[in-house]
């Protein structure tokens, strides 16, 4: 009978005979498919088996071969199997097979086989090999203290390659707007059409519902001292201070600083980086430099768009309050000035360039594989939406010590 | 690679000397049992471009079959066709007598059960390490036990020499060993059919050949049926059972047949020289 007869489609069944000598008998596939339920029932019954082989001294019959090599004869404890109606046994059938092995092996008890095949001897070698084969490398337990040490000093040299960067990638833009002759424009201008004039749907969408939120719930809250006109006042310098230049940063952390870390991430894996360095071309200069001054210039303009979005938002809401848009908009040209719209848009020029300088930092940073990428292009968005909030702080304080 | 793989194979042979003796390579390898794979009048492309024009072969049961072809002919296209990656534009193709492109439900699923597929990059799962890259296969397709699927895993990967990496990540190992940890991967389910596309393109003469004698193994002590999409003349002729050649020009098979045959004897000059290395024959000889 051949046992690699692949076409058979019997299911595994097995039987056991306590003997003596105590059998264990399998007829049919042994296969992933009959392997699978009734593995722990073999192994349990197995377990039997082999204790009771264990009070039995057998003879082995006629074409019993030994299984565990280099093992002297059975002296008294031995377990039979029988493969001889097996029509077919691949790799999780070895697997079962050599884990009786492990089983008869650890309590002293010879195993013989009948029917084996080359098939099946195939099969079993890699499990045999396989048992004693030193790993490449040991797990080695890492104590907490160690583990402590380890991460705030990660921490340390985090914050200190972020700081280096900005200031490299600072300078490298600083460099390029003094010799605009090296900036790859029509890179920029690309750059600049994706994350700024494709952005203009979601930011048209959020900056609205920002007005119109903000203006809601101010206004609610206004009319019970009669003070609905001030809503303007608030929503204006809100939004152009503050809440338009932070909104916008995040999402082009979202969506541009998370494409530029993939992007680059990709490049990184794909060797491309490394084709560009050996050609001689800086990747700094032929990748990152546009991708920032495109962060710069889109973020302002992004912002100038949603002050005025949000502001349309608001007057909208405020017309339901009775308020007329001409009065709305009188009021707000009386409680903002330039400063307030420079403030923010100066604001949003420093998030474009930190969000932008973080994706490629990221990027540039990705490991190997598409997992590397992925985890490059999280840590764009997360770093990215820390140094925003970390810099508004710091403008907030600035401009407050500044009167502006 | 282990040492087991120096060793030859179990029935006593060793196959390259078989060659060598002028013994076809699978003389001896048992569960001959007619065609696996049968491609009916494929014609394959893309949008309106055709690559392969009415495409007609067989694949044994058994035997390691060989796809050649110059670059841009559509030996990986071919292939992806084979694996159901990409439908027909015309023809079919029956693996065990079941349409690749057309099956459905239970019916794909029982046939990608019978296929393994290591991919020309490996294609592992960069988060995974080698053992659940392997497992992977055991966990979607079987009901085994974790400790059972381990040790069929770490069996598969002791069977490409890989038996001491198991913990290791896919980018902390060489690309050789990537496309060994693939093939083992492509094994876990010890499918029928094996597919191979560029198993040892980049890697270093040993480990090529260290490939060959595993793949030599795999057809004759576990009865694999490979198909193979190979650039390495050393390979083709040191373990092709069957090769077919692709030419993009008439988009059609101008050889089929045993290389060693085929290199000497074809009929077509550029099956001949590309079966010597582009050494151009001496037409006054």
């Amino acid at each position: 009978m051949d046992k690699t007869n692949l076409s058979a489609s019997a299911a595994l069944q097995y039987r056991a005979a306590p003997g003596p000598p105590p059998r264990l008998l399998f007829i049919g596939r042994m296969d992933a498919h009959g392997i699978g339920p009734l593995w722990a029932p073999v192994l349990a019954r197995a377990e039997q088996l082999i204790q009771a082989a264990q009070v039995a001294e057998a003879e082995a019959p006629s074409g019993a071969e030994p299984l565990n090599a280099g093992e002297p004869p059975a002296g008294g404890r031995v377990l039979h199997l029988d493969l001889s109606a097996v029509e077919y046994c691949d790799g999780a059938g070895a697997a079962l097979l050599h884990r009786l092995m492990q089983l008869a092996e650890g309590r002293g008890v010879t195993l013989r086989l009948q029917g084996m095949t080359e098939g099946i001897a195939g099969h079993l070698r890699p499990y045999r090999e396989a048992e004693s084969v030193v790993p490449a490398r040991s797990p080695q337990a890492v104590p907490w203290t160690q583990r402590l040490r380890r991460g705030v000093a990660a921490v340390g040299h985090e914050i200190h390659v972020q700081v280096a960067f900005i200031g490299e990638y600072s300078l490298a833009v600083a460099s390029a707007l003094w010799n605009p002759r090296q900036v790859r424009w029509g890179d920029t201008f690309r750059v600049a059409e994706a994350a700024g004039f494709q952005a203009l749907p979601i930011v048209s969408l959020i900056a609205f519902l920002l007005g119109v939120i903000l203006a809601f719930q101010s206004a609610i809250a206004m009319r019970q001292f009669g003070a609905e006109i001030f809503v303007a006042d608030l929503v204006s310098i809100s939004l152009l201070r503050e809440l338009a230049p932070l909104m916008m940063a995040i999402l082009l952390a979202g969506r541009t600083g998370a494409a530029f870390a993939a992007e680059i991430g990709t490049m990184k894996v794909n060797e491309e980086i490394n084709a560009l360095s050996t050609m001689g071309l800086d990747p700094v200069r032929f990748l990152v430099v546009p991708k920032i001054l495109a962060g710069i210039f889109v973020a302002p303009l992004l912002t100038l768009y949603a002050n005025l979005i949000g502001l349309f938002g608001a007057a909208l809401v405020m017309r339901g309050f009775g308020i007329p848009m001409v009065t709305f908009f009188n009021q707000v040209s009386g409680a903002v000035d330039l400063s307030d719209l420079g403030t923010g848009l100066f604001k949003a020029a420093v998030f474009g360039l930190l969000v932008s300088s973080v994706g490629c930092l990221r990027g540039l940073q990705t490991g190997n594989g598409a997992e590397a990428v992925g985890r490059a292009t999280t840590s764009a968005v997360v770093s990215a939406i820390i140094l925003i909030v970390v810099a508004d702080g710091l403008f907030a304080v600035l401009f407050f010590q500044l009167g502006i | 690679m282990n040492a087991a793989e120096q060793k030859p194979s179990p029935d006593g042979t060793r196959r390259p000397e078989a060659v060598q003796n002028g013994i076809g390579p699978n003389s001896s390898r048992p569960n001959r049992s007619g065609p696996i794979i049968r491609v009916q009048g494929l014609t394959m492309g893309f949008g309106s471009m055709v690559i392969m024009e009415d495409l007609n072969f067989t694949v044994q049961s058994g035997e390691i079959f060989v796809i050649l072809g110059g670059s841009g002919s559509g030996k990986s296209t071919l292939l992806k066709h084979m694996i159901g990656l990409y439908p027909p534009m015309a023809g079919q193709i029956l693996i065990e007598d079941i349409d690749m492109s057309r099956a459905e439900g239970t019916e794909r699923e029982t046939l990608l059960k019978r296929v393994g597929v290591s991919y020309q990059m490996g294609a592992l799962f960069g988060s995974m390490t080698l053992l659940e890259n392997v497992r992977l296969p055991l966990e979607v397709h079987t009901m085994l036990p974790l400790a059972a699927m381990n040790a069929i895993a770490r069996a598969k990967l002791q069977l490409v020499g890989l038996g001491a990496f198991s913990d290791f990540m896919p980018a902390e190992i060489s690309g050789g060993m990537q496309k060994r940890a693939a093939i083992a991967r492509a094994m876990a389910l010890d499918p029928a059919v094996l597919f191979l596309d560029e198993p040892s393109a980049g890697l270093d003469p040993i480990t090529s050949a260290e490939l060959d004698q595993l793949i030599q193994r795999l057809a004759a002590s576990l009865g694999m049926t490979l198909v193979i999409v190979t650039h390495e003349l050393e390979s083709i002729f040191a373990i092709a059972d069957r090769v077919i050649m692709l030419d993009k020009e008439t988009r059609s098979i101008v050889a089929e047949g045993d290389p060693r045959q085929l290199r000497d004897t074809a009929d077509h000059p550029w099956v001949r020289r590309f079966l010597r290395r582009g050494v151009i024959e001496d037409q006054s000889a």
